[in-house]
């Protein structure tokens, strides 16, 4: 099957840093992938390239065989993306960041409503009914109409999957969604990415250090380590039979540490 | 020379009238301000250098000549070049451009205080750089500066008497017309300082007011 991602040598760098090295790394529609790895690795930089938040310096990334940084011209060479052709291929991809990033200003409801009206386009009536049935999914019924000052970490990041599922996304990236939640809501957030995996077509792509949900929850684990895929592979294989000395390192230092 | 009652009751009606047109000049200034200084924090926040540049270039000249000389310019060179405008918008002019300046410092200081994440989560939800403005940042980043636009509203107001160089007859105006015509200054120049007075007090109240209102609202 062909990819729905597909990194192909990509470099990332800040300054002299060389974070991601020629990274090739294909996800499968519906797959679910995720990557495991030491701080620093560059976990987090491949979800922000995705997500276009930081700039590519070498290499090509292709969503649903669509280059992300260069666009067919009329003429049939390849130009780089303007806005337009980015935010096309943007819409494909939901992202939940660790620290939630709620929009204070608004209510649950009105979090997930907004870019759906602005964005999307959708009536006012649509936009809410949809952002309403998403709380409800995400076990916040009767939270709708909260601030996220007013929710506690599980729910704030709760909401922050239900803004990023009424967009519809294809593919959905999550950067240690649980890392600054206190550990008796982590299963609560975990608990809806899993029933997402289960009921949604979507290709997940997930940063994590639980170990324990990745083995249940991904059909690949990938090990960074220095900007490359150090070692992939089924979760059993990775975290079970690990060939790569780094892997078994980092295993045993996160394993001893849980 | 004795403080007469009767006559500061006199002149109290005539510098009453006098200071509507200082608030006008107040209120149509600030606005300006307000406005063009949010236009001008929000263009230069871009990432189109140009832009930044001119924009950075254009507020440092502003603030670093005097309110007095760009009225001048304002009032003696426009007709210079065909553009003639009366007194009063030249004056409402010169202290909005002058104060926009001032105000889009402010409001940059609201723009870096919003967090990176909230960019990052609106370009995540495929916003446009207007929505993202209008909808997301501004509604975080103009708030807590409130207050502090405020006391540029106050300032303003407080330099007001300087239109009466290119004869705008706001209070200070036409208390020192009225002294000029009686030989008397000091009852119409005290009721101009106490006007000034319990405008200022009353409008440093209603910004505070508003600014806690404005940030209360959502927890
Ligand atoms: N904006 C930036 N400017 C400079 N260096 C950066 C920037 N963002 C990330 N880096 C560096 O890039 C490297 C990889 O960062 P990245 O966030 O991808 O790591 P990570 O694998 O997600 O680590 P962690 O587990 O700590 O989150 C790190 O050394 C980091 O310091
Ligand atoms: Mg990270």
């Amino acid at each position: 099957m062909e990819p729905i991602i597909k990194f192909d040598k990509v470099t990332k760098r800040y300054g002299d840093l060389t974070v991601l090295d020629r990274l090739d790394l294909d996800v499968a529609p519906n797959e679910k992938v995720s990557i495991i790895g030491p701080s620093g690795s560059g976990k987090t930089t491949v979800l922000r390239l995705l997500m276009t938040l930081e700039k590519i310096d070498g290499g090509v990334i292709h969503v649903d065989n669509e280059p992300m940084t260069h666009m067919p011209s009329p003429g049939g060479t390849l130009v780089a993306a303007n806005e337009a052709y980015l935010r096309r291929v943007r819409g494909k991809i939901g992202m939940v960041f660790q620290h939630f990033n709620l929009f204070p200003h608004m209510t649950a409801l009105g979090n997930c409503a907004e870019a759906p009206i602005r964005v999307l386009g959708l009536s006012k009536d649509e936009a809410t009914g949809r952002a309403a049935e998403l709380l409800e999914m995400v076990g916040l019924a009767d939270k709708i109409n909260h601030y996220p000052s007013q929710l506690s970490g599980g729910q704030q990041q709760r909401v922050a999957i239900a803004r990023s599922l009424a967009m519809r996304p294809k593919i959905m990236l999550f950067d240690e969604v649980t890392s600054a939640l206190d550990p008796e809501v982590i299963g609560e957030v975990l608990e809806v990415i899993r029933s997402l995996a289960t009921e949604h077509n979507l290709t997940m792509l997930m940063v994590t250090h639980q170990i324990g949900f990745a083995r249940e929850f991904s059909d690949r684990i990938c090990f960074f380590s220095d900007g490359r895929i150090a070692e992939q592979g089924a979760p059993c294989e990775i975290l079970d039979n690990p060939r790569n000395e780094r892997t078994q390192q980092f295993l045993r230092a996160v394993l001893h540490a849980t | 020379m004795t403080f007469e009652w009767d006559y500061l009751m006199e002149v109290l009606p005539l510098i009453a009238q006098a200071s509507l047109v200082t608030i006008e000049a107040t209120l149509g200034g600030f606005a300006l301000a307000a406005v063009l200084g949010l236009l001008l924090a929000v263009l230069r926040s871009l990432r189109f250098a140009p832009v930044r540049v001119a924009v950075s270039v254009f507020i440092e000249a502003v603030r670093s000549t005097p309110l007095l000389i760009q009225l001048f310019a304002l009032y003696y060179i426009l007709p210079g070049i065909g553009i003639i405008i009366p007194a009063m918008a030249c004056g409402i002019l010169a202290l909005g451009v002058h104060y926009s300046c001032y105000c889009a410092e402010v409001y940059r200081a609201g723009l870096d205080n919003v967090p990176r994440g909230q960019w990052e989560a609106a370009t995540s939800l495929n916003f446009t750089t207007y929505d993202t403005f209008t909808r997301i940042v501004l509604p975080q980043a103009v708030p807590p500066v409130v207050p502090a636009l405020g006391n540029y509203l106050i300032t303003m107001f407080k330099e007001t008497p300087i239109l009466l160089t290119i004869s705008i007859i706001e209070m200070m105006s036409r208390a020192l017309i009225i002294g000029k015509d009686t030989f008397r200054y000091t009852e119409p120049v005290t009721v101009v300082g106490v006007l000034f007075l319990l405008f200022s007090l009353t409008s440093a109240w209603g910004v505070r007011r508003f600014g806690a209102w404005l940030t209360g609202r959502w927890g």
